[in-house]
Parts: structure tokens; sequence; C-alpha cells
């Protein structure tokens, strides 16, 4: 449990963002403090800043099973994101190809960037899901042409947890001559993640998601993949990414990464098994419940359970006010609650769009917690169900 | 006590927030999103500045100021549902609403209250000019004015029933205006010196006639500018363009200004008039709340407010039914304007009040 306003906390919303793994802050304190240089200077201080680099660039390519060389260290997920998209149609465009496919459950980093790409006269196709919110092959197949030069698929939804048969979809577009992006945001430093395995061309990762500071990612971008750099200046990472390097920042991502890695095969088991008793004891204590998505194949961290009856936006408060801290997947920009575009597409009826509730651990998660969440939800539901009940019967007074 | 103040980022319901917080009741702040602020129409935001997302953050930072927890509530459908539909409606009839008034009793004292009992909250505070008061004799809640009477704004609060009066605070009722923004000032709230916000919040450019169009999706039908013994002026498109003693924008020539007298809906026409004409004395009331106690047995001396702006005037008035009156006012009124509501007083007590027929 976190002290944080004079409150005891209980943090469930590691697919926003987690706290920092063990080791991180003092790696990003110990670079801000004594190592103040510039990766591309040639002195002293800019070697030393420079291998910080290379070690965080090693520890991301190993988390992933990729060359070193093939990482381009970002600003966070979405800037990774905009770089495979952006800089896919940039450097492919002049080849003729113009279409670009992605699932219609993609986080908004793809979804927006795609109706950027449409203003500039890409054709684009979302891909439609089942009612778990897996994407079909066969799907893929039917909509997959001469003209797609790119296809983007989550591999793991941030909602729902739910993951994609990546390596599956990524073979199809293959051998149509199409690029395979994957956004991994959601499932690096989770599950383990290989680019080989999963056969495709480009992968985006986020840091804040296992434990580094907010505002690093990358993109792991296979050998003789062409994207442009959709930040023009210097030269570094490879011309693919200019601008200084946070240094600091990178160098705490490096250390997720190797923690996350090492820790992965015990943390995982532990953690999947405590979502799948949060789960159990309140499908089995509150009535009118469901989970959603696939759960046999998903994240081992994430629950997301619709409440009949209820507002989420109302739980989600309540729980709050009670020191539990949850979320829905979709927030607009004032940071209310929309209903769900991820549950939407897999075709749920609309008040179980706006009545769910993601619940997503992480690796200082205990029993001890979710005990106090189990027995803090059914009273909660209770209360709301009946407020709701007794203004649907007294109807809106004018 | 735990309570929930309505936040809406302006400079009263910061001060209500920071004057219960201050009281040491556990404040709860709730904000309300009205309307998808992305949602454009021909490139033009579809919607009013009020509440807009800068709103939100300024609620946000004075909560973060007062160290009370913040969130902004989606009520985009409920608020479409009441406030605006009626809105459309009101002005497709050939009435000019109040959606202030909807927006506190089927918003502020309905969803948000509802959302406040979920939290446990005993009560819901807003920055509203008025005050309530338990009466031990009368076993009721009054609603009275605000001690500032430019600022008074139980006008809009008229609809209020006794088991939401009950759950209501206002704690800037018994404070003027200058006295709200120097509290605010006093302890340093960023909104101190924000500019009052003014007409129908969530119209764009105050146009209400192009939101109205848009929001129906159907053309108005067009119809005649008649003076009231039947002789044809000119033409309008549509008689949501036009309100009771309006005189710009009627698009005649005629030797001296003509008003508008009345709407005629089924007709699609619109009367005008000189504005000695505009004067009337009576009017019927629907949808009446009696505040101060039950249905009066028979004339009842008040004085009655007809606009927000109105300065209320000496009148009788007698219920007629369940939820319906008569109004007699002592001298003409300019411009008695169905939609609008009327509201009673008697001194500083607000009798009641309903719609203007």
């Amino acid at each position: 449990m976190l002290r944080y306003d004079d409150a005891v906390r209980i943090y469930l919303d590691y697919n926003a963002t987690a706290p920092v793994a063990p080791g991180v802050a003092d790696a990003v304190c110990r670079v801000l403090t004594d190592e103040p240089g510039n990766p591309s200077s040639i002195h002293a201080f800019g070697q030393r800043a420079k291998a910080r680099l290379d070690e965080a660039r090693q520890a991301v390519a190993a988390l992933i099973g990729a060359p070193a060389a093939e990482v381009v260290l970002t600003g966070g997920g979405t800037e990774a994101i905009n770089l495979a998209l952006r800089g896919i149609a940039e450097a492919t465009e002049g080849a003729g190809r113009r279409h670009v496919i992605a699932s219609a459950i993609e986080h908004e980093a793809v979804l927006i960037t795609l109706k950027a790409l449409e203003r500039r006269g890409w054709r684009v196709t979302l891909l439609p899901v089942d009612r778990t919110g897996l994407v079909s092959p066969a799907a893929l197949e039917g909509v997959l042409d001469d003209d797609t030069a790119l296809v983007s698929v989550m591999h793991a939804n941030n909602e729902i947890g739910t993951i994609q048969p990546v390596a599956a979809l990524a073979a199809l577009a293959r051998a149509k001559g199409a690029l395979f992006h994957t956004d991994a945001v959601q499932s690096v430093g989770k599950i383990p993640v290989d680019v080989t395995a999963l056969g495709v061309d480009l992968l985006s990762l986020s840091g804040h998601k296992f434990g580094a500071p907010k505002g690093v990612g990358a993109l792991w971008v296979r050998r003789g993949v062409r994207v442009t750099s959709q930040l023009t200046g210097g030269r570094q990472e490879r011309s693919r990414r200019a601008g200084t390097e946070n240094t600091a920042g990178l160098a705490g991502l490096g250390v997720a990464a190797r923690y996350a890695k090492d820790t992965m095969a015990e943390s995982s088991p532990r953690i999947a098994s405590l979502r799948d008793q949060l789960e159990s004891a309140v499908l089995a204590s509150v009535p009118g419940t469901a989970v959603n998505g696939d759960t046999s194949s998903r994240v081992p961290n994430t629950s997301n359970i619709s409440f009949d009856g209820i507002e989420a936006e109302s739980l989600l408060i309540a729980l709050d006010l009670e020191g539990v801290a949850i979320s829905t997947g979709s927030a607009c920009s004032s940071g209310t609650l929309e209903p769900s575009h991820v549950l939407q597409a897999m075709g749920l009826p609309s008040p179980r769009t706006r009545n769910s509730l993601r619940f997503s651990l992480g690796p200082a998660t205990t029993a001890e917690e979710i005990h106090i969440v189990t027995t803090t939800i059914p009273a909660l539901v209770e209360k709301l169900r009946r407020l709701t009940r007794r203004v649907a019967a007294v109807g809106v007074s004018h | 006590m735990r309570v929930v103040v309505a936040m809406s980022g302006g400079v009263d319901s910061s001060v209500a927030a920071a004057l219960l917080t201050e009281a040491g009741h556990e404040v709860i702040g709730l904000s309300m999103q009205l309307y998808d602020q992305r949602e454009t129409v021909d490139g033009a935001p579809a919607f009013g500045s009020c509440c807009s997302l800068d709103d939100l953050h300024d609620a946000r930072r004075v909560a973060a100021q007062l160290g009370i927890p913040h969130y902004i509530v989606n009520f985009e459908r409920e608020f479409k549902a009441t406030v605006v539909s009626n809105f459309v409606a009101e002005y497709a009839a050939g009435r000019t609403p109040i959606p202030c008034v909807h927006c506190n009793a089927d918003l502020k004292f309905a969803t948000l209250a509802e959302r406040a009992a979920g939290l446990d909250a005993a009560a819901v505070g807003t920055g509203h000019y008025a005050r309530v008061l338990y009466d031990e004799d009368l076993r009721r809640y009054r609603l009275l004015r605000g001690v500032d009477e430019d600022k008074d704004q139980t006008y809009f609060l008229f609809t209020l029933t006794q088991g939401q009066l009950a759950h209501a605070l206002f704690p800037v009722g018994h404070l003027s205006k200058p006295e709200v923004r120097a509290h605010a000032a006093r302890i340093g709230l960023s909104v101190a010196d924000k500019p009052d916000s003014h007409e129908i919040c969530f119209v764009p450019d105050g146009n209400t006639a192009k939101f109205v169009e848009r929001q129906l999706a159907t053309a108005m039908p067009v119809g005649e500018i008649v003076t009231a013994d039947g002789q044809v002026l000119g033409e309008h498109q549509g008689i949501h363009k036009f309100t009771v003693g309006q005189r710009k924008g009627l698009g005649l020539s005629t030797p001296k200004p003509m008003y508008v007298l009345k709407l005629i809906p089924a007709d699609q026409q619109v009367v005008v008039g000189m504005k000695e004409d505009l004067g009337g004395v009576s009017l019927d009331a629907t949808g009446v709340n009696w505040i101060a106690g039950p249905a009066p047995d028979g004339p009842t001396r008040v004085t009655a407010r007809i606009r927000h702006r109105h300065q209320d005037a000496p009148a009788t008035v007698e219920s007629t039914g369940d939820t319906t009156a008569h109004l007699v006012f002592d001298e003409p009124q300019t411009a008695i304007t169905p939609g609008q509501a009327v509201v009673f007083y008697q001194g500083e007590d607000v009798v009641g009040g309903g719609w203007i027929d």
C-alpha cells in the first residue's frame, strides 16, 4: 500500500502508469547529479553519457529479443507509435502503396494518428473484433490488398488486456508485402515479448508502464525497414529521432527493463493469481457482474468488469474516496469517462460500455490489498444500485 | 460532515467550496462536463464556452489549492436529454426558455445530488446567491433571497422541493459579490478576478437561433409578421428567432419601432405592435412549486418577478390547480414572456414559482 496525501491507498491502475521499479530512481538521480554529459559530445562526459544510453538500449533490446542497434529510444510510447506510423507512411508512400489497416480497439495514439494519415490521402481500414476483443486473422486476410503498406495491431489491449494473435496476423501481412507494427505498450514488461517470435517489423513500447520514468519509450525497427524521422535536427538515434536524449530517464528505462526481464517469471504468475482472486471474488459477491475480454488470452494483471445498473464513474469515485485507485480505459480530455470505444467495438450493449471498470495490478500488489478491495466493492455497488433504482422509479422531476 | 460542492470553475462556487472547507466539512468537488468539447459543426464549436475545459481546469486547480478531492463527472447524456432538448423544443414552440432553471432542477439538484448521495455526502453545496433556512414553526425549509440583491439567484431555484432544499447549501448566499471576490483573493484562489459568466452558457456566440436550427436538424417553417389586427407587415424565417419584447431583427420599415408582442406557434405568426402594447397585467403559470408552504387557499399578496433582471412588482397570486396559478400585477409589466419563470416573493422569502404559459 502506498502512503499518499496522508492516506493509505491501494493502487490498481498499473495500465495507466506504474511506480518506478527498484533501482530506477537511483539510476535517474545518478545521471542527473553525476553524469551531466551530452551523449553526442566527444569528450569524457559525452562518452560516459553515451555508454549509459547504450546500456539502456541493450536492456530494452534484451527485453524484447531484438538487436540493440535496431532500437530507437524515444520520448515515450505515443512518440514511438507516431514515429512508426508516420515514419513508415512517409518512407513508403513514394512506392505507391497508401493503405493502412489497424484494429478498431487500438489506443488513441494509433487511431488519432491514422486519422492524420487519412487527411493526407491514406485509406484506413479498421478491423472488427469479436465479442471477446480478438481480431481474427480471416478478417485481416479479407481486407489486405496490394495497396496495403502497413498493418498495425496492438499486442495487448489497455482496457481489457486481451492479447491479439499478432504472429498469425503479421505472417498474413508480410505474405502480402505489407509491413507490420504492433503497439506493445501494454504487454512489454508484463509478458515475454520476442520480436522474432511475433514476426513483426516494428514494435512500440512505453517505459512508465513497467517501472521506468514517464516520458521514455522505444521503437524497435527491423533492420532494413526505413522510417522517416518525425523530429528533424541532429543525427541522434541513427537519424531517426533528432534531439538530445533524455539520458536520465533513459537510464531509468534501462534499469526498469532489466528488472522486468529478471523478475517476470516470478511476478507474472503471482500477479495473475491475485487478479484471478479479485475477479472471482467480485463475480461471486456482486450479482450482475461480468468480465469483459478474452480470459484465456490476456495479460496477467488486467481485469475489466461490468457492473450492471450503475455508472462506472460513480463506483470509480466512491472507490477513490475509500482509497482504492482504479480506472476505466478511456478518458476524454477533461478526464471524465466516455463510453469505451473498445467495448463498443466488441459489440457490448450500450450500458455495458459505461458501467465497466478496469483493475490493473502490478508487482507491488499484495493479497491484503486485493482482500480489502473485494470486501469494499459489494457494499458500494449495492448502495449505488439502490440510488439508481430510486431515481429510475421517481423519474426526472421538472 | 461530508458534502459535495458543484464546482463550475467560477469564483462563486470556488468560494463556496472554500467556505465549506474552512467550516471543517469534508468537501468533495464535482464538476459537470455537459457536452463534448470537441464537437464542432463546420469547424466551429457546437457549444458555448461555459464549463469549457478551461473552466474545468480552473475548478481542479481551486480544489488542489483547497486540498480537496475533485472529480469531473460526465453528464453529457443527461444535459442533452433534459436541458438542451427542452431549450430547443421551447424555442421551436414559440417560447423563451430559461435553461438555467432546468440545469439546477434536473442536473445539479437531481443527477448531481444523486451522485452525492452515492458518495455518502449529506448535502450539495453550490455557488448560488440564495439562502436556505429551516423554520422550526413551519417545519419547512424556506428559500430566501441572497443578501446581495443585485446577484440574487433565487429566480433560478424556484423548482427546489423540500427534499432538495433539505440537502442544499448556499455558502455565498449571505455574502455580497465583492465580499466573495475579496474572500477568494484573501485565500489566494486563482479565480478571484475571473469575470462572471453571461448569456446562455452552451450557445456559442450567443446565437440562439443558429443553435436551435442545428439541434433541430429540420428547417423551421417561415411565417408572417402581423399586427394585432391582422395586417401583414412582412415575413420571417421561423418563430424561434423571436422573443417577446424584441425590437431588433424584425426587418420591418415602419415609421415607429415595432416590438414583438407575442408568438403564435399554431400559425407560425409573429405579432408586433407599439412599445405601449407590450404591457400586461396578468399571467397563468404552470409547473408551479410552492416553497414556503402548501398552495395558498385564496388570493395572496406577493411581489413577482418575470425575468431574472426584472424588479419584482406587487401582484396577487392565486392557486388554480395542483401545479397551476393565476397572477395579476397591480401595474402593467413589460413583456410577460411565455417560457420564462414567474417567481413569487414575500419580502425575502420565495413563496413559489412556475412557468409563464
